[in-house]
């Protein structure tokens, strides 16, 4: 009982604190899928591209050892390095913390939208290219026409997938105080030494959020798999 | 036969996945207007054969000539060769994200061939022909496998090709789908079009075709005419293939 009561007392003084923290956690998922999208799908080109000096193919070595290295690290090291490596090796740029966060995301992000965008297109009956290819359709207007307009039902609620997936990485960028949802927990923890309320409240923004998210792209996922 | 009704040469084709391998060594020639029916075990080369001719497999040496070009130059430009080289496959491949007129549009309109009134006016005959014109909005998804066949020969036939391959087109219908799209192949081939089959029908084989060719081991093991090859065989294998086959 008395823990309900401190939990709402905790959510009436400092409720604004919580939502900014929300407010910022899903700006930086967004802008993290956001820029990750674009830098994922150029990887996955990269990562499929065949051009090459006779069986080494440099475009796509580059990409292959890049999403190896990023998915076989911690995301909490790839934000230590990030935040002291960035500001040491371009010291002119002065890049704020949050921009060095959110670098560390968007590199984490990358390798993983490389890798859905990737699935996607290789989920593409291989027989699609064929007939396309078998008309004359170069292979880009193959891609074009024919391959991507069918991978992005794949790859859509996969990278919505993605977003749920930084909405809750995110927290550990509170390490550095950036001020997304987990930061507003440690705010209000050293302000009032409460763990478990400020904690249970957190938690219950979290979930709601995902819950919500997945039962949408639940939802999505079954209006692309009915087709047009 | 003049060099001049010569139509598709291949000469000494090679082709291995891996260290199968697969064609060894086939020589051939086919001339305008012919029918030939590739038939065979399994495994045999006869589909290696037949996507090696519009390079959908890249042969690992010898050289096909298209129409007197050599296609295996690396300095041609395939995708012109195979827009007049039409291609039907055994698991039907219609563009799935596209409705059916524009899977049979599509290519046309895109590579220059016809304006988007034009290959909608071809579209809507030859779907009309092979009866499929009520379904010309719909996605092919909801089609029946002898439909999405159907549909994809007349997405070959829009782009007005000088041959019709044909791989397996029967293979993967319902046995009660065979009929209708056998009719539809049976059709083009009377009105002249020079077509590549490769069939496990063996009667339709035999009633349609100028030649047959027998595969087996990565070679052309008999040819002839269907009577040479179906009524008086001289390989023994042939023999043996087609006590199995018909019996």
């Amino acid at each position: 009982m008395n823990f309900l009561v401190i939990m709402g007392r905790l959510w009436g003084q400092y409720w604004k604190l919580f939502l900014s923290g929300l407010g910022m956690t899903l700006f930086m998922g967004f802008l993290t899928v956001l820029i990750s999208s674009v830098s994922g799908s150029l990887m996955a080109m990269m990562r499929r591209s065949r051009w090459g000096i006779g069986k080494f193919r440099p475009f796509s070595a580059i990409a292959a050892v890049y999403v190896e290295v990023i998915r076989g690290t911690p995301i909490l090291l790839q934000l230590y390095f990030f935040y002291f490596m960035l500001p040491q090796w371009l010291p002119f740029l002065n890049l704020s913390e949050f921009a060095c966060v959110m670098t560390a995301c968007c590199v984490n992000s990358t390798a993983y939208v490389c890798e859905i965008v990737r699935a996607g297109i290789q989920a593409v009956d291989i027989g699609q290219t064929e007939a396309a290819r078998s008309l004359g359709l170069s292979s880009r207007q193959t891609m074009m026409y024919v391959v991507l307009p069918q991978a992005v039902k794949n790859i859509l609620p996969a990278l919505c997938n993605e977003f749920v997936a930084i909405v809750k990485e995110t927290s550990l960028a509170s390490t550095f105080f950036i001020g997304e949802l987990m930061t507003q927990f440690k705010t209000i923890n050293g302000i009032t030494f409460r763990v478990l309320e400020p904690l249970t409240i957190v938690g219950i923004i979290y979930f709601l959020v995902t819950f919500v998210l997945s039962k949408l792209i639940a939802a999505l996922e079954r209006r692309m798999g009915a087709g047009e | 036969m003049s060099d001049a009704m010569e139509l598709i040469r291949v000469e000494d084709l090679h082709k291995s996945f891996g260290s199968l391998h697969v064609l060894k060594g086939v020589s051939e020639h086919i001339v305008k207007g012919e029918v030939v029916s590739v038939i065979g075990p399994s495994g045999g080369g006869k589909s290696t054969f037949l996507r090696c001719l519009n390079l959908l497999e890249t042969p690992d040496s010898g050289h096909i000539f298209f129409e007197g070009v050599d296609i295996t130059d690396k300095r041609v430009d395939i995708n012109l060769h195979r827009q007049k080289m039409g291609m039907v496959f055994q698991h039907f491949n219609v563009f799935n994200n596209l409705t059916v007129g524009k899977n049979v549009t599509l290519a046309p309109v895109l590579l220059g061939k016809k304006s988007q009134k034009e290959a909608d006016e071809t579209a809507r005959e030859l779907l009309e022909r092979v009866g499929l014109y009520d379904k010309i909005d719909q996605n092919p998804r909801k089609l029946s496998g002898g439909q999405k066949q159907r549909l994809a020969i007349v997405r070959a036939l829009a782009m007005e090709p000088d041959v019709m391959l044909f791989d397996e087109p029967t293979s993967a219908l319902d046995p009660e789908m065979v009929g209708e799209v056998l009719q539809v192949i049976k059709g083009l081939v009377k009105t002249g079009l020079t077509t590549v089959i490769v069939t496990h029908e063996m009667g339709f084989a035999k009633e349609v075709s100028d030649r047959v060719f027998f595969m087996d081991g990565g070679i052309i093991a008999e040819k002839g005419t269907p009577d040479e090859v179906f009524n008086h065989p001289q390989n023994p294998r042939t023999k043996e293939f087609l006590s199995k086959v018909l019996y």
